[in-house]
């Protein structure tokens, strides 16, 4: 599981960092989700992989790691998700804003500073 | 926790969150009285910014840190606000940059687009939720409440140059983010705790297996805040983001390097302290050589400018350089100078950003491109239009009273005497030469001579850049008379010159201070003590709990 879950991090972030150079400012965006998908699986992985464990306490079994996942970083990632998820919206309006000012959707906007 | 007032810490991040929600309900043609309550909450921060100092500097040594349990939860797991000297330095510095910038956008920037308001509040209360809080995490959200406000603020007034760089702006900060998640999950991974005193206190016993995964996550984390404090090469998106951005927005912006300054100061000197064992000292040296590049990009910067805003863009990269390097000498009479230098070179700035708008306003009405660079008056310029002889006429006031502001920014920002930023850069170089006879180990000695020598040469840079620019707009014949200046315009940037006097008046009493927040930060242990000591409030659910345990 844990080389699966690395490969998977790997690749959207590989990806990620690729689409985020590329010239066209929805590369760019297509780029940044991916790259906050992968941070997000990442913070996910740091709180070691269990199968079948809860992250919340039960009656009668002793609170322990040996017993329960971490749950700090599930609410990270929570925190983490909704928090990349505005921001990328807010840059999506800026794009959006961009494409309809400069008729492009070069990162530059393909013509000089007014 | 001082019995009277013990919620006074979390009201720098309540007061603009409500202020700020209250703004969404006021209908939008109220602009007028929208203003009002922006600035009068804008006071208020300030005053409530004083309080803290004063209560956290009339403590002595141990009292001199606040801690707030914000939901009484014990200080390793739960949210934990913390105020000690620095923090409520620059809690006041961001109250006074905040009342000139809420002030300023009273006269028209207010009026310019529908949520300038409320985003004006969110902004504060990200700034001074960074500067407060205790754990690594909250200090994420409120790097992103910060950041997503100066998103909004950063396009106000719209328009394709705006769009343009706030494009960029946004797209680096959101990969800085990310960065800082990946910091910070690494972190979390390794000690299993996200609080700041905790981790201090855990760092030393971290494994030496782990310490280079370790190593690995703090760089990272660092990457992100070198990249908020615009560090060469990480600070590309700065000058046009900043140059472009309304004047009140660009004075605020002028905060925001300072807190990525103010991040990176914290956690090394509370992280890699020399109690930190093998990791002690981590990254010192990379901050300053990388403070020394910045400051000679600045410096180069500088140069290679006309116009003002960009001038002004430029001179926060160097005061940027100057923090960083001065803090990666890691010496707590350099640090202390250091924190001077923030108080000044943050005023300075500010100041500078607020008068570029209305010198391009009145030299060129509207239209902000530089003049030619030729000042030779042609022979008929010495008439004006009515031929009458213009040796002699008296200088409108509005003008006479913008060129002598500019003069004092520039002395300011370029830290010639009379005014603070010659203290700053006096101390610092102080300092750096220890005429107190303390070897200065943690920094190779060149390191003093590099780091004084690029403080002279960025102060006459600066000096040569800014004065060029001023000649072309203020020497040079105007096709129009200016526009009359608006008192409430004027009064944030001559409030700013008066506090950078003030500063100078005071010097040694906040020297004093900066002083004593520097000891503080090179000594961690106290902070971790305390926020560790402190125990929650007992309240009805704790007290319903030792009832139970007591029988």
């Amino acid at each position: 599981m844990e080389v699966v879950l690395a490969l998977v991090i790997g690749v959207l972030g590989g990806a990620g960092v690729w689409l985020v150079l590329r010239p066209r400012t929805y590369q760019v965006i297509m780029g940044l989700a991916l790259l906050s998908y992968s941070v997000n699986l990442f913070i996910f992985s740091m709180g070691s992989l269990f199968i079948n464990k809860p992250p919340l306490v039960a009656a009668g079994v002793p609170p322990d790691l040996d017993h329960y996942t971490d749950p700090m970083p599930q609410s990270l990632v929570l925190t983490a998700i909704v928090i990349g998820f505005a921001t990328t919206a807010l840059f999506l309006v800026v794009l959006l804003a961009s494409r309809g000012l400069s008729g492009t959707d070069h990162v530059d906007g393909g013509k000089e500073e007014s | 926790m001082n019995p009277a007032l013990p919620h006074l810490i979390i009201v720098p991040i309540v007061l603009p969150l409500l202020v700020a929600a209250v703004f969404l309900l006021i209908s939008d043609g109220r602009r007028q009285f929208k203003s009002l309550v922006n600035v009068g909450a804008a006071l208020a921060n300030l005053v409530v910014s004083i309080e803290i100092l004063r209560r956290v500097d009339a403590g002595g040594a141990p009292g001199a840190i606040k801690v707030y349990l914000a939901a009484n939860w014990e200080p390793h797991f739960g949210i934990v606000l913390v105020a000690d000297r620095l923090t409520a330095l620059m809690l006041v510095l961001t109250g006074i940059v905040g009342l000139s910038a809420a002030v300023y956008s009273t006269a028209a920037w207010g009026r310019a687009g529908v949520f300038f308001h409320p985003l004006f509040q969110i902004q504060l209360l990200g700034l001074n939720g960074a500067f407060l809080t205790g754990d690594l995490f909250n200090l994420f959200v409120f790097f992103e409440v910060m950041l997503a406000a100066s998103y909004g603020l950063q396009l106000h007034g719209s328009g394709w140059p705006r769009v343009r760089a706030g494009l960029h702006y946004i797209a680096v900060n959101l990969l800085a983010s990310a960065l800082f998640l990946i910091g910070l999950a690494m972190l979390y991974g390794i000690m299993g705790t996200l609080s700041m005193a905790d981790i201090a206190v855990k760092l030393p016993l971290v494994a030496d297996t782990d310490r280079g995964l370790l190593h690995a996550g703090a760089a990272i984390l660092a990457v992100a805040f070198l990249t908020k404090a615009a560090v060469w090469p990480l600070n590309f998106w700065l000058v046009p983001a900043y140059m472009t951005a309304s004047a009140p927005v660009a004075a605020v912006f002028a905060l925001m390097t300072k807190v990525g300054v103010y991040v990176l100061l914290r956690l090394s000197t509370l992280f890699f302290s020399p109690a930190a064992g093998p990791s002690a000292q981590f990254g010192s040296r990379v901050f300053l050589y990388a403070g020394l590049v910045t400051i000679g990009f600045g410096v180069l910067g500088l140069m290679s400018s006309l116009r003002l805003g960009r001038i002004a863009g430029f001179s926060i990269i160097v005061s940027s350089g100057t923090l960083l390097a001065a803090m990666g000498v890691g010496e707590p009479s350099v640090t202390s100078a250091a924190l001077y230098y923030v108080l000044s070179a943050t005023l300075g700035a500010s100041a500078l950003f607020l008068l570029v708008e209305l010198v391009e306003r009145a030299a060129t009405d509207g239209d902000a491109r530089p003049r030619s660079v030729e000042i030779e008056p042609d022979e008929d310029t010495n008439l004006d239009d009515a031929e009458g002889a213009l040796v002699g006429r008296a200088v409108p006031v509005s003008l006479a009273l913008l060129g002598l502001a500019f003069m004092a920014c520039v002395v300011v920002v370029s830290g010639l005497p009379p005014l603070s930023g010659f203290v700053a850069k006096l101390s610092l170089m102080a300092a750096l030469f220890n005429p107190d006879g303390v070897e200065i180990a943690s920094a190779p000695a060149s390191a003093a001579w590099w780091l004084s020598g690029l403080l002279l040469l960025s102060g006459l840079i600066s000096t040569v850049s800014l004065s060029r620019a001023g000649i072309q707009q203020f020497w040079s014949p105007a096709d129009s008379p200016p526009r009359g200046l608006k008192l409430v315009e004027c009064a944030p940037v001559l409030g700013l010159i008066v506090a950078s006097a003030w500063l100078t008046l005071r010097a040694e009493p906040v020297l004093r201070y900066t002083r004593a927040a520097a000891e503080a930060l090179h000594e961690p242990k106290a902070y971790i003590d305390t926020v560790l000591a402190t125990n929650p409030m007992p309240g009805q659910a704790r007290r319903r709990e030792a009832e139970e345990a007591a029988p």
